[in-house]
């Protein structure tokens, strides 16, 4: 049998079009040996919930720099419920202020990651998160 | 039947994910199902799509998917990309050239890490396929990694397989060489708007009457001549055109879609289309076979037989050959 392989979709919701740190978080990811699924640039909550649902991830990776996280983040966890996927761990990198961080959590993002966080911050907590939701 | 097979035939989308998902990871569940689904398999039309990477193969696999879904049928793609030999991580990006499909329910994308395999495609890739076709995908559509010259699984497992050039990419003696353009039912040239595509498809044209000296075709006046073109009946004979598209803009994609039909007719007509699903059902079946049973020969070795057998092999007090004639004879044990 195959060892199971952590799945991760990266997607950039909203109409930034800066994509830097979403490629630097799938080259980091890949590199720790998960499988990342990129779909690139200006995805709506739709498409980014519909690429989770076919690729059956285990992680949905959200870059989102334009500072509409808070109507993003919720409504990518809204969908992902709605299709089943309630045990999809949804971690968010961008530029995010600290005053959001209680209520992303509360909401049920699973991690927050600004400017300069270190991948290898982010590989370890998505294989905690991972691990933590198949047992 | 499960729970879960039961869901894919009935159309669950979620059930359908998930079951892929332990398809590739080959589990106890995985095999159930296919066994399971096996009985609703061999109705799609399985069509490869391969070539050098960079060629445009992911957005024309979009374009093909949104003139299939044009003509109402439920479509299916399988994207394979190459797993790190180093990490086994991977970035799978073919999803980034198939956003006009997002939101259509009569699409399903599946992107596939090739996980070590160097034929162009994932061991389970065949297996996903299967699960397809028994969820009532019409089309399946099956983008290889990026090929160089030796990714020829997809022959195997397509019926038609389409052959991605791009101007620019080699000359005419690329084209004769063996590999990946010997497997090609469709040659298609694509970014055709790009300068050199004359001399491209001199290449290719080239090299198919090369390969099909029997029956000659050629142009004059822009008309087509066939010199020796009656084939004998029954051994009907299909000479791949040489489409000209540009995926962004979907130019030649009719010309190209009509091909594909053309080619599934033929196979169905010349009996080819079942010959090759014998092929492909009979190298499964091999592959299946020995997998078996090499797993329960060796599940049945005394512990550490394996082992000293090694290690008289590195001593070379054994050859290798003749290793396993002791192994398989029970002798030396």
């Amino acid at each position: 049998m195959t060892e199971r392989k952590i799945r991760v979709l990266v997607a950039k919701p909203g109409l930034d079009g800066h994509d830097r740190g979403a490629k630097v978080v799938a080259r980091a990811l890949r590199d720790a040996g998960m499988e990342v699924i990129y779909t690139g640039l200006r995805q709506t909550p739709e498409m980014i919930a519909e690429a989770a649902l076919q690729e059956d991830v285990d992680v949905v990776g959200l870059s989102i720099l334009s500072g509409a996280h808070m109507a993003l983040a919720p409504r990518v966890l809204e969908l992902l419920k709605g299709n089943g996927q309630e045990n999809v761990r949804v971690f968010l990198g961008g530029i995010i202020p600290d005053e959001d961080l209680p209520r992303l959590k509360a909401l049920g993002i699973a991690g927050v990651y600004g400017p300069g966080a270190p991948t290898e911050q982010i590989v370890a907590e998505i294989r905690a998160a991972v691990s933590g939701a198949t047992e | 039947m499960t729970f879960l097979t039961q869901s894919v035939l009935s159309g669950d989308r979620l059930a359908l994910a998930r079951l892929l998902s332990q398809v590739e990871n080959d589990t106890p569940a995985g095999r159930a199902a296919l066994d399971a689904l096996f009985a609703h398999t061999g109705q799609a039309h399985l069509i490869g799509v391969t070539g050098a990477p960079g060629t445009g193969k992911s957005s024309l696999v979009n374009q093909l998917a949104l003139h299939f879904r044009r003509a109402g049928k439920r479509v299916a793609i399988v994207a394979v990309d190459p797993s790190s030999p180093f990490t086994g991580g991977a970035v799978l990006g073919d999803r980034v050239r198939m956003r006009d499909l997002a939101g259509d329910p009569g699409v399903f994308i599946r992107s596939m890490a090739s996980r070590g395999s160097l034929g162009g495609l994932a061991a389970a890739t065949a297996a996903a396929t299967q699960v397809f076709d028994a969820a009532g995908f019409e089309v399946i559509l099956i983008e290889t990694v990026g090929a160089g010259q030796s990714e020829v699984d997809i022959a195997r497992l397509a019926h038609t397989t389409l052959v991605i050039e791009a101007p620019g990419l080699g000359d005419d003696i690329q084209a004769i060489k063996a590999g990946i353009l010997e497997i090609a039912d469709l040659l298609v040239i694509n970014k055709a708007d790009h300068p050199g595509v004359e001399a491209t498809e001199r290449a290719l044209k080239t090299m198919l009457e090369l390969a099909h000296p029997v029956r000659k075709v050629f142009l004059h006046h822009g008309q087509k001549f066939e010199l020796n073109g009656e084939a004998a009946p029954g051994t009907a004979l299909w000479i791949p055109p040489v489409c000209r598209t540009v995926a962004l803009s979907g130019q030649g994609l009719p010309e190209l879609l009509e091909a594909i039909e053309r080619h599934a007719a033929h196979l169905r007509s010349s009996g080819d289309w079942a010959r090759r699903e014998r092929a492909r059902l009979e190298a499964e079946f091999d592959l299946l076979f020995q997998e078996t049973l090499v797993a329960r020969f060796l599940a049945q070795l005394p512990a550490g037989r394996l082992d000293s057998l090694l290690a008289a092999l590195q001593e070379r007090k054994l050859a290798p050959r003749a290793g396993v004639e002791q192994l398989l004879n029970g002798d030396g044990t």
